[in-house]
Order: structure tokens, then C-alpha cells, then sequence
């Protein structure tokens, strides 16, 4: 904290500055004009923070006590290069998000949407976000949770339409039972350990009896892997995303499931070091590609399709981490960073398809090709990424992915190699059925070629997916920040030393102001 | 900085001074919350699912308070020996998810309320998979004579086609077999938005 102008100045930023501006956005929710500007200005700021920290965390882990209690006692918000990567990319989308929702007019009530309350709720998923990303407490984790799910909950009911209601009560529903799920695994962990800091969690949790420790990390991925939408838990998803506003659809797709899987990641590598339930999560990560691919293929709606492929593409993510080294995890790191920006990507455009042909059905849309080429190409690149057509980034995570797995050779990475690369090919298909029918049928209903997209809706979109395909030209410096990302991860040894520096007990014989000791 | 001090409590694991038998009666009220608070979440009205989140949010709190070992005496340095203070990081803890749970209970309220003004019931609807896939039941019925038909005439088929789609308007079965309304809870149904 000495150090003003220190790295670690940045860490809270992420958190802080969209909390106080959503409530400065309340209070002006009288001036549409002032909330925009604050959501544009705190977004911008926050990437700006996410950016140095990408710097900062890459010599080491940044630590801030908050409150200037030492961890344990008090709550720390770490930075590392895993939590600093996903900081930076989830802003830039949040913030390209956020200009496309301004044009198309969420924001102003066009679509029944309450004019004051998108702002403040959409900074506040924001804090959410990066509280989740940052936090080094596992109960501060929980609460990162809660907000980002607390804003959630308001963005996804926005207008309260009947359709999206009854899409409100499966979500709400089924994120209370994982919060509670959290809850409950929280307090055992405390009542095993005697502490929720992660990194303290580290150190003490191999004391614990193996079965108990087996019990609590099952808990905590039955948690994880609801918001995640791991195979089992994701039959919430496909019903509850696509009813909202295209860009809260995009949002929602690219970052919360990336929240849970970032969550996998962290307990996974840092908790339960020892790869107890690996083979587990190799079993839901085949399962979670294959079974949800097969549910995209049967979809004709390019919503309820893309969020099959979501739920399909976290597979992808979870083989990563199942596999348990250093290079499964940078490949699962670097596809977290490419299909975060995918996902978003394909549901922006998608919101494009339906304002310029009317439906997001593929039996009433057809013939965009012709009248909308543009379009055309902005949906087609993210597709092909998302397919994993080289030399998209979307190929290159996969081949990291397949690369592990070959690697390992056993006969269950082995399924997992298969299995991925029928996924690719089952997404392949399902995209281009969309492609076929969105683009090239004869339209079947005559299009109004009158609309005309907004500029302000396409920028942010192609902005995305230049992103996107920036991703494949810096895909070398990407890709060795996930391996130094990875490193850190799997050895273990840094976040600890970098949150307890003194040793992990040395707290307990320190003298505590004003006790006897 | 929410008050996360573990100042008072030195934790078990390092020298197991806390003692972490748990008291029965806490135990027995977290498994009795537990047990009807999941069989309220599965419940379709959204009231009913709300009053079992309270009741397993409940027991997770008393479940934080177990976690925090035998209760003792207040946590202030200088009223209490160190070794006879409660832990009061729990007690942190469950009063932020109480708090927490304060704010979704009304949330859930609100969408409950939202519900019953467009539907005229807070039923968690069935989703847009399962109307379809009750639509093509109820078209497929006469092709078919469905064997196991329970108590009274109503087939499997009967209970598909009424399953809840009003937000479908229009485009359901036309005809749906037996559509008589005797299903459970349609009764609600016409009690309409009459406001």
C-alpha cells in the first residue's frame, strides 16, 4: 500500500470504479446522457487497469491487503497473470458491448427495457466480474459471485416481457441452488481448515483426511459447474439466454460461464493440487462437448443454437484443465481468452441478423447474402473461429487442447482427442446449417430491405471480431503469457508466497494488536 | 473491508485448541431445514420454490455457525481469554449471506408478483424444449393408444398436451386430445390478470 504508484495502486480499480459508478449512475437516473458517459468513461478506465496489470502481474503476482490487514486476517485481491488476463479481456467486451447496446437502445427503453436501471446493473456485473476475478477468499469469491448473479438476475428479466419471466424463474432458480451449493461448501471448507484464504487453503487443506477433501471438492464443483454449464448442470442455460436483449445475451454468453471456469481453474489448481477427480472431469468434458454439440445440431433457432455450442465449447475448457499439466492448462487458458471473445461475437452479430431480417428463426430468415454482405462476412469469420478453421485462434487452442492429450496417451485423453475433434466437426456442420439457411436459402418470407443497420451497432460488433482475428496474429505472445500463466498456476508455490510472504503460519505466533498472544 | 477477523479464534488445524464437536440440536435443525427446503425447491410454484431457498439458506448459516466450533464468549480482546472466544469470522460470514439472501428473497418476490400479474400464477413454466416436445406427443397421440393410462381416462398423451404454454398464444395443438382442463393447478389459470 506504501507504493502509490505501484502496480498494486491498480488492482482495486477493476472492482471499485464500476461499483461507485453504477452508483453515481443511479443517482443521475434522471440523465440518460451523464449515466452513458459514466458507463463508457468507467469501462475505459477499467480496461486501461486491466492493461497495466497485464503488465504488472507478468513479474510476479500483485497483492493488496485490503484495509492494510496482512492475509490472512484480512481479505486480498490478487492479481496474477491468469485473473490479469481474464481482467483485461472481459473488459474490452464488456466495453464493446456496452457501445453496441447504446446504438441499439437498450439502454433507452426501445425494447420495454426501464430506461435508469441498465446502466447501474450492468456496471455493478462489472465489479461482479472482476471481484470474482481478483478475489484471493474463497468467501470473497462467493460474494463476487453474488453480484455478478444479483445483476444477472436484473439484466436477464429486463422489461418484464412474460417470455422473459418464465426465462427469469429457470435462471433465478437454478443460480440460487448453486449459490446456496457454494455456501455450504464454504463453510465446511472453514470448519475442515479454519480459514477461507486461498492461499492459506493451500497449505492446510493436504493436512485434511482425503475423503473429506474429496467431499469438499466435489461441493465446490458441483457449484462451479452450474454456473459453468458443465454437461449435467447446463440444461439451464439454452432456455434462459436467449430471451434476453441481444447484447445482454452476449454478455452474459461470453463472460459468466467464464466466471465458473475460471473458478474451476483457480480451486483446481491451487486446492486440489493432487488431481484426485481429474478422470471425473475428463468423463463431463466429453460429455459436455459431445451432448451439447448434438443439441446445437438440432436447433433452428441461431440463439438457442450458439448457446448449445457455449455449453459445448466449455468441454473444450474443462479437457484443459482435466488434464492437469502446464501446456493443457495454457491451451485451456488461451481458448477461455478466444471464446470469451467468440461467443460475444456470434451473439452481437446474431442481434444484427435479427434487426436486419426480423427473426432469429432459420426458417424465416433467408437470402442475408445478398442483401446484407457485410453482415455476411461478420458473421462468417467468428463462425469459422469458433469451428476451429485454421488459422483462426479458435484452431490453435484446439490443437494445444489435442497436442496435451496425445500427449498423455491414455485411453481416456485419447476419447478426449476424438471426441474434440468431432465437436469441431459437429460445430462445423451446425454453423454452416445456420449459414446455409440465414444467408443463402431463398428467403422465405420477403425481407424489409428498408432497415438499415445503426453504425453504432455494427462498430462495436466488427470491432469484436477484428479482435478476434487479432487474436491469431498476436497468438504467439498470447499464448506464452497463458504458458507463464500456467506455469504459475501449477507450481503452486508463487500465489502462496506472493499472498503470505512470511511463511503461511508465521501469522499465528506474530502478535495481534492489542491481544496477549 | 467487511470484517473478516480471524484475530480471535486460532484456527484447528493448527493447534487444535477449538473444540469442533457440534451441538446436536444445531445438526438436527440443519438437516430438518435441509430436508424441506429441498422439497419446496421442487416445488413449481415460484413461493413455494423462494420459501425453500430461505430454509436452505437458513441452514447454511446455522451450518456456519457449527463450522466455527463450540460457541464461547464474546470476541473482544480484554472481556474474553483468548482460548474462550467465540469465533466471530462465522458470524461475519453468515450475516453477509443473510443479507445476501435478503436481497434475492426480494428479487424472487418481485419476479413471483411479475409473474402472477401476466399469468395469473407464479408457476415456473415449462421450457420452450419441453412445450415442443409435448406438442409433438399430443399430435402423435391418435397413432398410438398409450397403455398405461393411470387413475381415471387421462393417458400419458392427455397430460402432454396440457402441459402450461400460454406464451405459446395460438400455435399449440389445435385440437389437443381430452381437452377437458382437469390437469393439476389450471384452475389458477383463469383467475386472469382482472385488474
Amino acid at each position: 500500500m506504501s507504493d502509490l504508484y505501484g502496480y498494486a495502486t491498480l488492482v482495486p480499480l477493476p472492482v471499485v470504479l464500476p461499483l461507485f459508478a453504477a452508483g453515481l449512475a443511479l443517482a443521475l437516473w434522471r440523465h440518460s446522457r451523464a449515466q452513458r458517459t459514466i458507463s463508457v468513461v468507467t469501462l475505459t478506465l477499467m480496461l486501461a487497469a486491466g492493461v497495466g496489470l497485464l503488465v504488472g502481474a507478468d513479474a510476479g503476482p500483485v497483492v493488496v491487503h485490503i484495509g492494510g490487514w496482512d492475509a490472512p486476517i484480512g481479505i486480498d485481491l490478487v492479481a496474477d497473470r491468469l485473473s490479469a488476463l481474464m481482467i483485461t479481456v472481459s473488459s474490452f467486451v464488456m466495453l464493446c458491448v456496452l457501445l453496441y447496446s447504446l446504438a441499439q437502445g437498450v439502454a433507452d427503453g426501445d425494447e420495454q427495457a426501464p430506461v435508469a436501471i441498465y446502466h447501474p446493473t450492468y456496471l455493478v456485473l462489472a465489479a461482479g466480474v472482476s471481484n470474482a476475478f481478483l478475489s484471493g477468499d474463497l468467501f470473497n469469491l462467493y460474494v463476487g459471485f453474488e453480484i455478478l448473479l444479483a445483476a444477472s438476475y436484473v439484466l436477464l428479466t429486463l422489461g418484464g416481457t412474460g417470455e422473459r419471466i418464465r426465462a427469469g424463474s429457470i435462471y433465478v432458480v437454478v443460480a440460487l441452488l448453486s449459490s446456496v451449493i457454494f455456501l455450504v461448501a464454504i463453510a465446511l471448507v472453514y470448519a475442515a481448515t479454519g480459514t477461507v484464504n486461498l492461499a492459506q487453503l493451500a497449505t492446510r487443506l493436504p493436512e485434511v483426511d482425503p475423503t473429506v477433501q474429496t467431499v469438499l471438492q466435489l461441493l465446490l464443483l458441483v457449484a462451479f459447474g452450474i454456473k459453468a454449464a458443465i454437461f449435467p448442470l447446463s440444461a439451464w442455460l439454452p432456455d434462459s439466454y436467449p430471451t434476453a436483449p441481444a447484447p445482454v445475451t452476449a454478455v452474459f454468453a461470453g463472460l459468466l460461464t467464464k466466471v465458473g471456469v475460471y473458478a474451476i481453474i483457480r480451486t483446481q489448481t491451487l486446492l486440489f493440487p493432487d488431481g484426485r477427480l481429474d478422470d471425473v472431469l475428463m468423463w463431463l468434458a466429453l460429455l459436455t462437448m459431445v451432448v451439447g454439440i448434438l443439441g446445437a445440431v438440432a436447433q433452428n433457432d441461431i440463439k438457442r443454437l450458439l448457446s448449445f455450442t457455449l455449453i459445448s465449447h466449455i468441454g473444450y475448457m474443462i479437457f484443459g484443465i482435466s488434464l492437469a499439466s502446464e501446456p493443457g492448462m495454457s491451451a485451456a487458458i488461451f481458448y477461455v481468452v478466444h471464446h470469451i471473445t467468440v461467443q460475444t461475437t456470434l451473439f452481437l452479430v446474431v442481434g444484427l441478423i435479427e434487426r436486419r431480417g426480423g427473426s432469429t428463426s432459420l426458417d424465416l430468415l433467408g437470402g442475408l447474402a445478398k442483401v446484407a454482405p457485410g453482415l455476411a462476412i461478420l458473421f462468417f469469420i467468428p463462425a469459422m473461429n469458433l469451428a476451429g478453421i485454421p488459422p483462426l485462434s479458435g484452431f490453435l487452442g484446439k490443437v494445444g487442447l489435442l497436442e496435451e492429450g496425445v500427449a498423455q496417451g491414455t485411453p481416456l485423453t485419447w476419447a478426449l482427442v476424438v471426441g474434440s475433434v468431432l465437436t469441431s466437426l459437429l460445430t462445423l456442420y451446425a454453423i454452416v446449417k445456420a449459414w446455409n439457411k440465414a444467408f443463402w436459402q431463398t428467403p422465405p418470407v420477403e425481407l424489409d430491405t428498408s432497415v438499415r443497420l445503426p453504425r453504432g451497432m455494427v462498430g462495436p460488433a466488427s470491432a469484436l471480431v477484428a479482435f478476434g482475428l487479432g487474436l491469431t496474429l498476436v497468438a504467439g505472445p498470447l499464448y506464452s503469457y497463458s504458458e507463464r500463466a500456467a506455469a504459475t498456476l501449477m507450481d503452486g508455490v508463487t500465489y502462496v508466497d506472493a499472498v503470505l510472504p512470511d511463511g503461511p503460519e508465521a501469522w499465528v505466533d506474530a502478535p495481534i494488536a492489542g491481544g496477549d498472544g | 473491508m467487511i470484517g473478516y477477523l480471524t484475530a480471535a479464534a486460532p484456527s484447528p488445524a493448527v493447534d487444535g485448541v477449538v473444540d469442533m464437536t457440534p451441538s446436536l440440536t444445531l445438526v438436527l435443525a440443519i438437516g430438518v431445514l435441509f430436508a424441506a427446503g429441498v422439497y419446496l425447491l421442487l416445488e413449481r410454484s415460484l413461493t413455494r420454490v423462494l420459501l425453500g431457498f430461505i430454509l436452505i439458506s437458513n441452514g447454511a448459516n446455522l451450518l456456519f455457525l457449527v463450522a466455527g466450533g463450540r460457541a464461547g464468549g464474546a470476541p473482544v480482546v480484554g472481556t474474553t481469554p483468548d482460548d474462550q472466544m467465540s469465533d466471530p469470522l462465522v458470524q461475519a460470514m453468515a450475516l453477509t449471506a443473510i443479507v445476501i439472501t435478503l436481497g434475492l428473497t426480494a428479487f424472487v418476490l418481485a419476479m413471483a408478483y411479475r409473474s402472477w400479474q401476466l399469468h395469473g400464477h407464479d408457476e415456473v413454466q415449462d421450457d420452450v424444449e419441453d412445450r415442443r416436445v409435448a406438442r409433438h406427443a399430443a399430435r402423435n397421440a391418435p397413432a398410438f393408444e398409450d397403455l398405461d393410462t393411470q387413475d381415471g381416462d387421462e393417458t400419458l398423451d392427455d397430460e402432454a398436451a396440457q402441459v402450461r404454454d400460454e406464451t405459446d398464444g395460438n400455435d399449440g395443438p389445435d385440437e389437443p386430445p381430452g381437452s377437458g382442463g382437469t390437469g393439476r393447478g389450471h384452475g389458477t389459470r383463469d383467475r386472469g390478470v382482472e385488474r
